[in-house]
């Protein structure tokens, strides 16, 4: 029953941001981004309803969840792990902060953890380059980091309770 | 503490940086605790109030706070210093010397910021109010001469004559084309449909760049200003401004700032009085780098994927919706106030021959003072880097400073003295582009950066076209061979025959603008190449399967820095002995030669 309401819920939740907008084409993009904030991910359904109300091929849609980059078609871990790649911070290592995390978890950029826990991203740019390396980890931003305190910040999360 | 007589101001404003840089490192906490410090204290002798204002550019030394009329500047500023600068400076009137700006060379100290080399030698035309303003409040542009450009515009001039004006100023596109935005406009105005359009390019992609961002966090009026006049001049009918959805906080100040304008009249039905009606809408981009390429911002406007198209009709005559449209940069229509307030003459006074004007960098990498910059054109690099931004990080070797983001090329010393502006960068194997300036040292490694632009550019092709999506993919795969040690020496001839084709082959800019990070390097930087293919050596000690640190016993006093720092527990040895790394256990982070403070950690 609870999985039910679940998806009944859910659908309300497409439904609504669906029809907040004109069902125009031009809204397709925004649409998605809302989506996606609101469910951390794309699902199947809301990608049909999408469609239906832009008045849209389902293809098309579907290759724009594909194609731009603020998209996700599976849902993120609990704790979202954006290591910022500008060049900024590339050059001060932020590669070895990628294979650091992916020492300590596992996981590559675009992975999840299978447990749902962490996800790992690149992003290409935070605008913060003064605190390169910097990390983000579900919104707080850790600046200069060194893998030892990469180590540090993933215990934290390990430790935390949703 | 220092004693200075405080001016009597009748009223004093504190400026809270709340840039990205400065927000990232806590200044919205510093605003929030100010504005409760200063909320029902009666203690000042004058009405005191905070603003949170756009970024000040110098995020090095952020979270920056200003008190103005005072000009004096704090840096670095937490929470906890707040009830400080209440009591000992609002109060008392007296400086605290350890948040005053400390020079990195001469130790000095100074009080305010106008004061620096970093601000002294700027020129500040699009920035102009950026971080003395608080966004959110269109009266806070008003009175610094905001939408009188516009009101000369309607009122006294007619559309010819500002795209004139725009002409002879000599304004190039600042998103990286330097197309001459007068042309553009003169194009699509002559053109016979309607409705025509105008639109904002705010997709700012480039790594390392956020020279867009700031302008539309902060000043989001000059922007709305620009676009206004444009669609003046042009008789257009709808604008858009495309913008990053992860910029939040530039959507925000946006939405806000384009609803204030409809308030006050500068959008809508007949604006000014006149038979002008216009409205603006803001489009959030996907993240998707490609869409800075005009063609594809539009197609994603429309609702598709951002694909570009092959501009032999561009878009002036066949834009959005198939109509005609005007498409500037951010920085380009932060500058069109400007232009008609002061005039063309004024304008075209600042910068070189062929590029009018100043230009807004991002200064980043391993420069002392990270943050952003704006010049006149024709300002050396050496200026920019070693002026400016102070130098060297670290005191170490300066190698190359890369310009123009990802489409760009890498400069080395030798052409530190040329003067910045389109052509010349151009001339030099790179590009302006939006005005990333990365600046790298001994311990970046040439060959690896082209692979790092390559493998973001193999990302971000939309795949349309062959030449992009086949041959940066086989360019990475070529540079990542070279990285790994697996690289030949035939591999450096492959990689410049596959770098033309690129170039003359691809659809769009991006494309034909990829392989220069590699030619680039290639020109400048062959000998790190062949180090890496005929010696198995990165001697930059980036390249982690040809890099072995060792530390010299002459150099190494035992300090013991680089043992603490390594997260491998690689680096052994006894206090004030001579250390040592266990290759074994060695990650090669670089943890340990970025940390020794004597030079004695040295790569194989």
């Amino acid at each position: 029953m609870a999985v039910n309401s679940q998806q009944a819920a859910d659908r309300q939740a497409i439904e609504k941001i669906v029809n907040s907008y004109p069902p125009e084409r031009r809204f397709t993009l925004a649409i998605m981004q809302d989506l996606q904030k609101h469910f951390n991910y794309l699902p199947k359904e809301a990608l049909q309803m999408t469609a239906v109300h832009v008045k849209a091929p389902l293809s098309a849609v579907f290759s724009m969840a594909t194609f731009y980059k603020a998209f996700s078609l599976v849902p993120k871990g609990r704790v979202i792990l954006k290591v910022c790649d500008g060049t900024a911070c590339h050059i001060k290592g932020s590669n070895v902060m990628i294979d650091e995390i992916y020492k300590t978890l596992g996981i590559k950029p675009g992975e999840t953890t299978p447990d749902g826990e962490f996800s790992l991203e690149t992003v290409n740019c935070l605008g913060a380059c003064a605190l390169a390396p910097v990390l983000v980890a579900n919104e707080k931003v850790y600046a200069k980091i060194t893998p030892a305190v990469l180590r540090d910040v993933i215990k934290k999360y390990q430790g935390v309770e949703q | 503490m220092i004693k200075h007589q405080v001016n009597n101001p009748e009223e004093r404003m504190i400026l809270v940086c709340c840039g990205t840089g400065c927000l990232a490192n806590g200044s919205g906490a510093v605003y929030e605790e100010l504005c409760r410090a200063l909320e029902g204290n009666d203690r000042y002798q004058v009405k005191t109030f905070a603003k949170a204002t756009g970024c000040n550019g110098l995020c090095e030394k952020g979270p920056l706070v200003k008190i103005m009329p005072d000009d004096i500047t704090y840096c670095h500023v937490q929470a906890e210093d707040v009830s400080e600068i209440v009591e000992e400076t609002l109060i008392k009137g007296e400086l605290i010397k350890r948040l005053m700006y400390r020079d990195p060379a001469t130790k000095q100290y100074y009080r305010s910021h106008h004061d620096t080399d970093f601000y002294k030698k700027q020129h500040k035309v699009a920035l102009r109010n950026i971080g003395e303003i608080d966004p959110a409040q269109v009266q806070d542009y008003l009175e610094r001469g905001g939408y009188q450009a516009l009101e000369k515009a309607i009122k006294t001039m007619t559309p010819e004559e500002v795209i004139e004006e725009v002409l002879n100023a000599g304004l190039r596109g600042r998103g990286g084309g330097g197309f001459p935005t007068g042309l553009k406009w003169k194009a699509c105005a002559a053109t016979d449909k309607q409705p025509r359009y105008v639109i904002c390019n705010g997709d700012e992609g480039d790594p390392g760049a956020f020279m867009d961002r700031s302008i539309l966090e902060g000043d989001p009026h000059t922007v709305l200003e620009g676009l206004i006049i444009c669609a003046y001049a042009i008789g257009a009918s709808m604008g858009y401004i495309y913008v990053r959805d992860e910029y939040d906080l530039a959507v925000k100040n946006l939405t806000t700032a384009i609803k204030d304008a409809r308030k006050c009249g500068y959008l809508g039905r007949n604006i000014l009085g006149s038979s002008l009606s216009f409205d603006i809408e803001i489009v959030r981009g996907g993240g998707a780098f490609v869409c800075g390429e005009e063609t594809a911002l539009i197609n994603s406007i429309q609702g598709n994927v951002g694909e570009p198209w092959d501009k032999y009709i561009f878009p002036t005559e066949k834009g959005l919706w198939e109509q005609p449209t005007v498409i500037n940069n951010v920085e380009t229509w932060a500058n069109v106030p400007v232009i008609i307030n002061a005039g063309s003459d004024k304008f075209a006074s600042i910068g070189t021959e062929g590029s009018k004007g100043t230009k807004v960098f991002s200064l980043v990498g391993k420069v002392v003072n990270t943050g952003l910059v704006e010049v006149p054109m024709g300002t050396t690099l050496r200026e920019i880097i070693f002026e400016i931004g102070g130098g060297i990080q670290k005191g170490r070797q300066f190698k190359a400073v890369q310009t123009g983001g990802p489409s760009g090329g890498c400069i080395p010393e030798k052409l530190l003295d040329l003067p910045v502006d389109f052509d010349t960068l151009s001339q030099a194997g790179s590009m302006m582009g939006s005005g990333g300036l990365i600046v790298m040292d001994d311990r970046t490694c040439m060959v690896e950066v082209a692979r790092y632009y390559v493998n973001f550019l193999a990302g971000e092709s939309c795949g349309k076209c062959v030449p992009c999506r086949e041959g940066i993919s086989l360019l990475l795969d070529i540079l990542t061979r070279i990285c790994e040690g697996k690289g030949k020496l035939e591999d450096l001839d492959l990689l410049e025959s596959m770098s033309k084709t690129i170039q003359q082959a691809a659809l769009c800019a991006l494309g034909r603008t990829a392989p220069n990070p590699v030619l680039s390097t290639l020109q400048y930087f062959r000998d790190e190449y062949l180090e890496h293919i005929n010696n198995h050596r990165c001697p930059a000690g980036v390249c982690k399967e040809l890099t072995e640190f060792y530390i010299d016993p002459e150099l190494c006093n035992g300090c013991g820095r680089c043992r603490r720092k390594c997260p491998a527990d690689a680096v052994t040895g006894e206090k004030k002995k001579a250390h040592e790394i266990d290759l074994s256990k060695c990650i090669t982070c670089g943890e340990c030669i970025n940390n020794c403070k004597f030079q004695a950690v040295k790569v194989k």
